[in-house]
Parts: structure tokens; C-alpha cells; sequence
């Protein structure tokens, strides 16, 4: 066994592992969930934005791992929800911007409100490590 | 600035970055207060979901239905027939129950579950499928090389044994019903449901004979 076959491994995971290695890896599957149930998107639809996302990250050389399947499904996600939904869709982007500032605006172990993203961005111009 | 100063500004620094979590959390996180907000996403729903998904189901139901199986052939007969009636009969309705077949390993046949397009899977049945289940690799070969990807597993479907390979879609999934191994006469349903793994239910493994010393 050499190169891709390698990927299967390993065939178990170790006892104790967690079901999701993040949990927004759950959260994506559970939105999805809900919003087939809803009838927002049907089962089919999910299942071909899944694999389109799959097939593009594959041809882009994305790591075939956990971490770039829950990639492709949070864009199967939101590229089905901008296309049944989209109001919500267009306000994504500002969105995600918002709950960063909220985020970076408050102190560790507060909880995190989308009100806290209204407040000056103290730290907002510091350069990346 | 003075050095110590910059230092302190440092450690500030990457204290705002240990808080913020990850992009992807961040878009999840959008996306779901905006449909929160709009009224199309219950939040209950998605905790439920991530609880039951997380703590409770795994394998733990498609094994219970083998195992059912195994011990009830008017049971078997029905499962075989008519999956999604007979697994409501326990109660195992949930998230991809409706359309589901469950095909059966004989002395003769070996069924593998594939979804060559993405991850279908019976998520009610088998919960949350393994990492391997969604790699290219998985879903390339499993069609190409069956018995070759199954020998990686560890497992030997010998020559004379028909392997069929199932493409799961969000319209059919499958499930594989193992053979009952030798030995397990007289064992009742909870006994039997332990023996029997998940990839047995997809047809990475085969052989489910009890182990000395138990597995």
C-alpha cells in the first residue's frame, strides 16, 4: 500500500476520539439537516451542491482530510442557501465581518454578542503574524 | 515604545487572536443568526441534533437492527423487503431513514457502500460517517478495486465470493446486513448487536466471528 491508499487509514478511530474534530463541522451538518427538513433545499439538492464543492476542491489539490470535507460542505451550505434564500445570502459577507469585530471586541470569557461588533475596533489595525 | 511595552502589546495581541475562532466558525456562525433570525432556523433543532449526533446514535442502531435481524426472520424478511417500515418498527426513524436498502452477505455475495458523488450514508442508522467513508480515495476506489480496498481493511473476500458495490444517493442508501458468524447460537439481541461493527454495515469488514476474549 502506497500513496492514496494511505488515506484510508486509519481505519478505526482511536477509542475516545470526538464524533467531530470541531464543532463547527457539527454545526455545518446540523443547519443542513434542519434546513432539508424545513424544506428549504431537498436531500438531492444538498447531495449534488456536496458533491460539486467536493469535486472542486479536489481539483483545486485540497488535502483529501476531514478538515477540507467540511470545507466543501460549508460552501455547499452557503452557495444553497444564496441560491434558495437570497436576502440571506447578500448579508452573509457583512455578517461574517460582524461577529469577527464582535469577537475581537470582547474580553475572553464574556459571552459574545453581535451588539459588542457596534463598539470602535480597538485592535483592528494591527498587522498579522 | 519601550521593548517591555512592545511585549505586553505582543501578548495582547495574540490573546484577541486565541479568542477568535477559526474562519469557518465565523461563517457558520453568520449564517446561522441570520436564519435564526428570519424565523428558518430553530436553534433547539440544531442543539438537538449535534447532541444526538454526538452522545447517541453512532452505529449503535444499525447494529441493533442486524443483530434484530439475525434473531427474527420474519424480522429479516421485512427489513429486506421494506427497510424504512422496518426499522420504524423500532423507532429508528430520523435524518435519511426514508429511502434505505439494506442488502445481505451470503457465502456467495459481499456488499460495499460507497457514495462515489459526496457522503450519503444512513445517518439514523450509522450516524456521522467515518473520514474514510468521504475521502476521494474511498470513493474513487471502492468502485474501481473493491476487493483491494477491502484487503486494507484487513479483511479477505475470497475469489469465489461476488462482490456488488452499492453508489449511495440522497434517494437510495444502503446499509449491508452481515452474515451472523458461527458460534453465536442462542445469544440474545444485545450480545449479538456488539459483535457487529460499523464497518461491517458499510462492507469494509466481513468476518464478525467473536473474538477470544471478546471485542
Amino acid at each position: 500500500m502506497s500513496g492514496p491508499e494511505a488515506a484510508l487509514l486509519p481505519r478505526e478511530p482511536a477509542a475516545g476520539t470526538p464524533v467531530f474534530a470541531e464543532p463547527w463541522h457539527a454545526e455545518v451538518l446540523a443547519v443542513a439537516f434542519a434546513l432539508t427538513r424545513d424544506g428549504i433545499f431537498s436531500a438531492g439538492e444538498w447531495a449534488d451542491a456536496l458533491g460539486a464543492e467536493i469535486a472542486r476542491a479536489t481539483a483545486a489539490g485540497t488535502p483529501d482530510t476531514e478538515t477540507g470535507y467540511y470545507g466543501a460542505a460549508l460552501k455547499a451550505l452557503e452557495s444553497l442557501v444564496s441560491a434558495k434564500l437570497p436576502t440571506t445570502g447578500a448579508a452573509l459577507a457583512e455578517r461574517i465581518e460582524a461577529w469577527r469585530c464582535a469577537y475581537l471586541n470582547t474580553p475572553h470569557g464574556q459571552p459574545v454578542t453581535l451588539a459588542a461588533a457596534a463598539l470602535p475596533m480597538a485592535h483592528h489595525d494591527h498587522h498579522h503574524d | 515604545m519601550s521593548e517591555d511595552h512592545a511585549g505586553r502589546m505582543g501578548a495582547i495581541h495574540r490573546e484577541l487572536h486565541s479568542h477568535l475562532p477559526p474562519e469557518p466558525a465565523l461563517r457558520v456562525k453568520a449564517l446561522e443568526s441570520l436564519l435564526v433570525e428570519k424565523g428558518l432556523l430553530d436553534p433547539r433543532t440544531v442543539d438537538a441534533w449535534i447532541e444526538v449526533y454526538t452522545e447517541e446514535i453512532g452505529p449503535k442502531r444499525g447494529a441493533e437492527v442486524v443483530a434484530r435481524a439475525w434473531s427474527d426472520p420474519a424480522f429479516k424478511a421485512r427489513l429486506l423487503e421494506d427497510a424504512p417500515s422496518a426499522i420504524a418498527e423500532l423507532g429508528f426513524q430520523g435524518w435519511a431513514s426514508g429511502h434505505l436498502n439494506v442488502v445481505e452477505n451470503t457465502p456467495a455475495i459481499h456488499n460495499l457502500v460507497v457514495c462515489t458523488l459526496c457522503s450519503c450514508y444512513p445517518h439514523a442508522l450509522l450516524g456521522i460517517p467515518p473520514n474514510w467513508y468521504k475521502t476521494a480515495a474511498y470513493r474513487a476506489r471502492a468502485v474501481r478495486d473493491p476487493r483491494g480496498v477491502i484487503a486494507e481493511f484487513g479483511e479477505v473476500v475470497p475469489d469465489e465470493v461476488e462482490v456488488r458495490v452499492w453508489d449511495s444517493t440522497a434517494e437510495l442508501r444502503y446499509l449491508v446486513m452481515p452474515a451472523r458468524p458461527p458460534g453465536t447460537e442462542g445469544w440474545d439481541v444485545a450480545r449479538l448487536a456488539a459483535l457487529v461493527t460499523r464497518n461491517a454495515m458499510i462492507g469494509t469488514a466481513r468476518d464478525l466471528a467473536p473474538r477470544v476474549g471478546g471485542r
